[in-house]
């Protein structure tokens, strides 16, 4: 059965045409969204800058009481 | 309050935001509503097994395929702002983004990647009805994982199901159900799916007829546009219904937003509709400045008669809900603004209650959160509150900009009612394609649903600002103190890498366009 799972996708994959080139945008795209903008752009700041459910929750209340 | 906050960075904030989603959403209905127009194509093709209708159905799967690749994870990106540029708006709603998100992620996101493959690879190599029930589920997939996107927008528009925790400071599920089922959620899953399927019906017409026009492929097109125009007559009534309930809703629990789409500045009975309007604006009248008519067409009656189904419904103008009108029961905006500080003072004080360990004064407090008649005379104002010290008509949304759009909307959903009943009407008379002038009134209608799709989202999201969550955050407190520079560099990376991918769709898509059904 995983076999033909397998398979089936490993035909699929091979026998493409005009697919080669939109995984190849796909990859690409992804590369550029996980590589890139998420690790030097886009951190979790809650989740980088605190240790804590309590802190972050501190954190914010302080934001939305003393802003 | 927030009388200090960088307010290009809030504005270049949402700038950001609103070009990703917007970018986002040229791939989404498209996905949404060629998925089942594929699935039906396929099902005729499985039914009659005759062979023009599986190269139809893989025509069309591809142009799926395509459509799907470029825009499969643009969406994500927003969930990156997130957690950047919108830290203190993620932490305030708590699981009500994180439990949907978490079930798109798991159940639908899979099922839709895993049956697409199949629907793909699958010819002569499994079954015909498996193959059928993978092209399906892949449509329902789609759909699927708009739902929960989709339920959260909803929750912002119009919270329910949730308490807020003031220790934590996060809003928290305590009924699903009402959360999914509200009329907000149900309704607007209804309205994007079904103007979704009357955009993908335009472009699958619009398409067939650019192969009408070059008298190539005239079976294909034909065969295309009448179960393009099926879908679109059908999906351009659904559409109208649901966006009439919306409309219904909105006034209901966003009469601000109401209000300012049809610029509506005196409340009044008999409200009459604003079919066609041009705005100037003015600078002597009280809420100066505003907006005001210098050219309009009315259909008397019938705003209230839309919201009420009679003539003697009260619509409140926008005056009436920042002065108050205590007739019609609108608390004054200066008397929220007053509530709504004293919650925001209630959880400040709750919050040094506790960092000093003060029991008896930390309890009162945090019984109030819990007390319905204090969560409804003052909780319920929280966000008015961040508007102390500040204009009171930074309350209002951009009327502008909510009128056009909404208008534009409307009028565009009247001419692909009639279009596609023209189509449907002339290609069961086997005329379609008979009349060239028509073939260019297609091709030139094809872009016009994003516009109808877009400018709907522009009135969603544009009109219930200043809120994120209404009444509850505005925009000015969800954002991130970050420097505006930073945020800029982003919004043009961004800017660039979609124009690539725009490009790359349409070149892509022109390129299997012109092979056409035949092509490799």
């Amino acid at each position: 059965m995983v076999r033909r799972v397998f398979r089936f996708y490993y035909d699929g994959f091979r026998k493409m045409t005009w697919g080669r080139k939109l995984w190849g945008i796909i990859l690409v795209k992804l590369f550029i969204m996980f590589a890139i903008l998420r690790l030097f752009f886009f951190p979790d700041l809650l989740k980088r800058d605190f240790d804590s459910d309590e802190e972050r929750a501190d954190y914010v209340l302080e934001q939305i009481t003393n802003p | 309050m927030l009388e200090s906050i960088d307010m290009s960075l809030v504005d270049w904030s949402r700038g950001q935001f609103a070009l990703t989603a917007m970018f986002h959403w040229i791939f989404v209905p498209l996905t949404l509503g060629l998925s089942f127009i594929v699935a039906f194509m396929h099902t005729i093709y499985v039914r009659t097994g005759d062979e023009e209708w599986k190269r139809i159905t893989k025509f069309w799967m591809k142009l799926f395929g395509i459509n799907f690749a470029i825009g499969v994870s643009t969406g994500i990106i927003l969930e990156f702002e997130f957690g950047t540029n919108w830290s203190n708006y993620s932490w305030f709603v708590g699981d009500i983004f994180g439990a949907p998100l978490a079930i798109e992620g798991l159940f639908a996101f899979f099922m839709e990647s895993t049956f697409i493959a199949i629907m793909f690879f699958g010819w002569n190599k499994v079954s015909k009805r498996f193959h059928l029930t993978a092209s399906w589920l892949t449509a329902f997939g789609a759909s699927l994982s708009a739902i929960w996107i989709l339920v959260a927008n909803a929750w912002m528009q119009h919270p329910v199901g949730t308490v807020f925790n003031p220790d934590m400071a996060r809003n928290e599920m305590i009924n699903f159900w009402d959360v999914i089922f509200s009329d907000m959620a149900v309704n607007k899953f209804l309205h994007t799916i079904t103007s979704s399927f009357l955009l993908a019906s335009v472009f699958v017409i619009g398409i067939s007829a650019w192969f009408l026009l070059r008298k190539r492929e005239v079976l294909f097109a034909r065969r295309s546009t009448v179960v393009a125009a099926v879908f679109g007559v059908i999906a351009a009534i659904a559409t109208i219904i649901t966006g009439d309930t919306s409309a219904k809703i909105m006034a209901r629990e966003q009469p601000m937003k109401f209000a300012a789409m049809e610029a509506l500045y005196e409340g009044q009975t008999h409200a009459p509709l604003v079919a066609i309007g041009v705005m100037r604006t003015d600078t002597t009248k009280r809420l100066n400045p505003r907006e005001e008519f210098i050219f309009k067409i009315e259909i008397p009656n019938a705003l209230s008669y839309m919201v009420y189904l009679t003539p003697n419904g009260f619509i409140p103008g926008i005056t009436d809900l920042v002065y108050g009108n205590e007739e019609q029961g609108f608390m004054p905006y200066e008397e929220r603004i007053e509530r709504g500080a004293v919650a925001i003072q209630t959880l400040k004080e709750l919050k040094k209650a506790k960092e000093r360990n003060d029991e008896a004064t930390y309890s009162t407090l945090r019984e109030k959160f819990n007390d319905p008649v204090w969560l409804d005379d003052y909780y319920k104002h929280f966000g008015y509150g961040y508007y102390k010290g500040r204009e009171v008509k930074e309350l209002i949304p951009n009327v502008k900009l909510s009128f056009y759009s909404f208008h534009v909307m409307v009028i565009l959903g009247g001419h692909f009612l009639i279009f596609s009943i023209m189509a449907l009407w002339l290609s069961l008379k086997n005329r379609w394609g008979n009349h060239k002038w028509l073939l260019w009134v297609a091709l030139i209608t094809m872009p016009m649903p994003w516009i109808a799709s877009q400018a709907g989202w522009v009135l969603t999201e544009l009109g219930r600002q200043p809120w994120v969550v209404y009444e509850l955050m505005p925009t000015i407190s969800a954002v991130t103190r970050l420097k505006p520079a930073t945020v800029q560099l982003t919004f043009w990376i961004f800017l660039a890498t979609f124009t690539v991918l725009f490009i790359a769709e349409i070149k892509i898509m022109v390129t299997q366009i012109n092979k056409g059904p035949g092509g490799k």
